[in-house]
């Protein structure tokens, strides 16, 4: 066999292993709302997940996408609304939707004095894997995140990155539907990043699964075949990527003037355009003083008028192309980055860098 | 048997790990020793004429013995079950929790998986009953494994009914300070109560842990005249159990 029909046998292998698949989406959603006493953390969100779409949940944290998640994998109610997952209903089918759908948490779910065999082993036990596939299915699993050299090491002695491709490879252990990742790449250094990413692309095709995942990273989200955006409990838009984008307009054209008020004015009397102003950039990466923001059509040829006409002083000027910042930014009027780093945040990360630094490279 | 599975998966990994932590096994024999060679040397050589017993007077580091296993086994069963505040913590409970099993089966699990460590650490003290001046026969040591099992089941009982109420484990000094250390020295382990002032008389009848060392007394030491009969200490334990398990589990299924 070569390598084509190998991943094509084993993809059929996990089909002919799993519970069947429903009739439709995976993941239908509709009117679900989460309320914890007067702050309502979701608010009447609906949507739907196709079969093997990677599907992005991106918002600042509190926006309620751990609140969505949640729900979705039967660890609260919903309030009101609905849900269903893989068909089954997630407040009266339980045991059902927890057998289809693989979970990885923000924060590390293994036991650090165990080995990797043995977390998968438990895993394997706790979602009716059969004794006789456990041994093939957690070989599998390990290899595909490159950790069957290790498996035999308590998992204290992992690196950050480590731990959650093991976590990854555990959601996937009892071939589930769904696998739903938590914020996937929180706190791990960017070559770790991009080699989990790796790994959700790969495992969408060999497991044949969907995979839902909230971010907080624009970036990252590029990721995803659709992103809904959520903020404050609710969807403000849903598509793919570059639809999301091109809905921003053309550029995107940033400036640094000597008075922004009047540069402002004066691109609404001479251009009749509306731009924003927006505070200097929280980590003083950049030189300091407001920016003045801009959508333009097609910012390569305005430019230049503005530049001639404008009389206040200009100290500096980008244009590029629109990001998800940019669609983040014109649909809620905030920028994502002002929330993302609260201090719960933080302190997590700075506890994960020093896990992981007490570890062993990866 | 499908829906004991959890239970199963509990009480093999709490094993494993405790199994595996060699330093934590013999660590939790310090304090012990310490109580019966320290203490209890010291105090039995100031204590004239020893503790009252039928066959004269009984040395005091042999009378402590009964009440230092109870205490072992108090401790190890707390302090197990409160590795599910730990658990809840650090993670790996969510993941049992996000399983399709039922709450009630993770709980169970946590109870006989402490009882169990809690009982074997009980044993390993029985190595040092000679020392204590305790002479085993087998006919006593088959009588105290399954007391020193139903003791144990009782205290990790009550460990995992607390440890659900805990918020995180900044609140286990609490317990040491008010349940655990009142419990020990009201239990009776240290010294008879015969004598004991009326306030303290009701406080150890309140106190689980009286029956267990009375039990565990009335074992090892025949000669020592015991609070009450071996079976009403039994039944007593027998339904403390039972209600602390009730109770743990049903708090736990209905916080999760």
């Amino acid at each position: 066999m070569n390598a084509l029909d190998k991943s094509a046998a084993a993809t059929a292998q996990v089909i002919a292993a799993r519970p069947p698949a429903s009739v439709g989406p995976v993941i239908e959603v509709e009117n679900l709302t989460r309320r914890f006493k007067d702050f309502t953390a979701v608010d009447e969100v609906s949507f739907k997940v196709g079969r093997k779409e990677i599907f992005g949940f991106l918002g600042p944290n509190g926006a309620g996408k751990t609140t969505t998640i949640s729900m979705l994998c039967t660890l609260l109610k919903p309030t009101s609304g609905r849900a269903t997952l893989n068909g089954f209903d997630v407040a009266s089918q339980q045991d059902a939707v927890r057998q289809s759908i693989g979970i990885v948490f923000q924060d590390p779910t293994l036991d650090d004095q165990l080995t990797a065999w043995e977390n998968l082993q438990f895993h394997a036990m706790l979602y009716n894997v059969p004794a006789s596939e456990r041994l093939s299915r957690a070989t599998r699993v390990l290899d595909m995140v490159g950790l069957v050299d290790r498996a035999g090491d308590r998992v204290e002695t992992y690196s950050g990155g480590m731990k959650r491709r093991l976590e990854i490879a555990r959601g996937l252990m009892h071939y589930p539907h769904v696998l739903f990742l938590d914020e996937p790449t929180l706190g791990l250094d960017p070559q770790t990043r991009s080699a989990i990413w790796e790994h959700v692309h790969e495992l969408r095709a060999e497991y044949d699964i969907t995979v839902f995942l909230t971010t907080h990273y624009m970036d990252e989200a590029e990721n995803c075949d659709r992103i809904a955006i959520i903020d404050s409990g609710k969807i403000v838009a849903l598509d793919t990527p570059g639809s999301l984008k091109h809905g921003v307009g053309g550029d995107i054209i940033t400036l640094r003037s000597a008075d922004a008020g009047a540069t402002v004015a004066e691109l609404k009397e001479k251009f009749n355009l509306d731009a924003a102003i927006q505070p200097a950039p929280a980590d003083t990466s950049g030189p300091a003083g407001e920016r003045i923001y801009l959508e333009v059509p097609s910012g390569r040829t305005l430019l230049p008028q503005i530049l001639k006409s404008i009389t206040t002083e200009i100290l500096s000027v980008t244009v590029r192309e629109p990001t998800l910042d940019d669609v983040f930014l014109s649909l809620t009027g905030k920028q994502i980055r002002d929330e993302s780093v609260d201090k719960m945040d933080a302190m997590k990360t700075r506890v994960r860098r020093r896990r992981s630094q007490k570890g062993m490279g990866h | 048997m499908k829906r004991f599975r959890a239970t199963y998966i509990i009480w093999l990994r709490d094993l494993k790990r405790h199994f595996r932590d060699r330093a934590r096994i013999f660590g939790s024999l310090a304090t012990p020793i310490i109580f019966i060679f320290i203490l209890g040397q010291g105090l039995g050589s100031s204590i004239s004429g020893g503790i009252p017993a039928a066959g004269g007077a009984l040395d005091y580091k042999t009378f402590m013995f009964p009440g230092i296993l109870g205490m072992t086994v108090l401790f190890a069963g707390v302090f197990s079950a409160v590795s599910i505040v730990w658990d809840r913590e650090f993670g790996f409970l969510k993941e049992m929790l996000v399983a399709p099993v039922p709450s009630w089966s993770i709980a169970l699990g946590k109870v006989i998986s402490g009882a169990t460590i809690a009982s074997f650490q009980g044993c390993l003290m029985l190595i040092l009953a000679p020392f204590a001046g305790v002479s085993l026969s087998p006919l006593m040591i088959a009588k105290l494994l399954p007391t020193l099992f139903l003791v144990s089941f009782s205290m990790t009982g009550m460990g995992v009914l607390v440890a659900t109420r805990l918020k995180s484990m900044q609140g286990f000094q609490m317990i040491m300070n008010f349940i655990m250390m009142p419990m020990f020295f009201l239990s009776g382990a240290m010294f008879p109560l015969a004598n004991a002032p009326a306030w303290m008389d009701i406080l150890s009848k309140l106190d689980p842990l009286t029956y267990g060392v009375d039990a565990l007394r009335s074992i090892m030491l025949t000669d020592v005249p015991s609070r009450y009969s071996f079976t009403t200490d039994i039944a007593l334990i027998t339904l403390i159990s039972a209600v602390m398990l009730t109770v743990a589990i049903s708090t736990f299924s209905r916080q999760s």
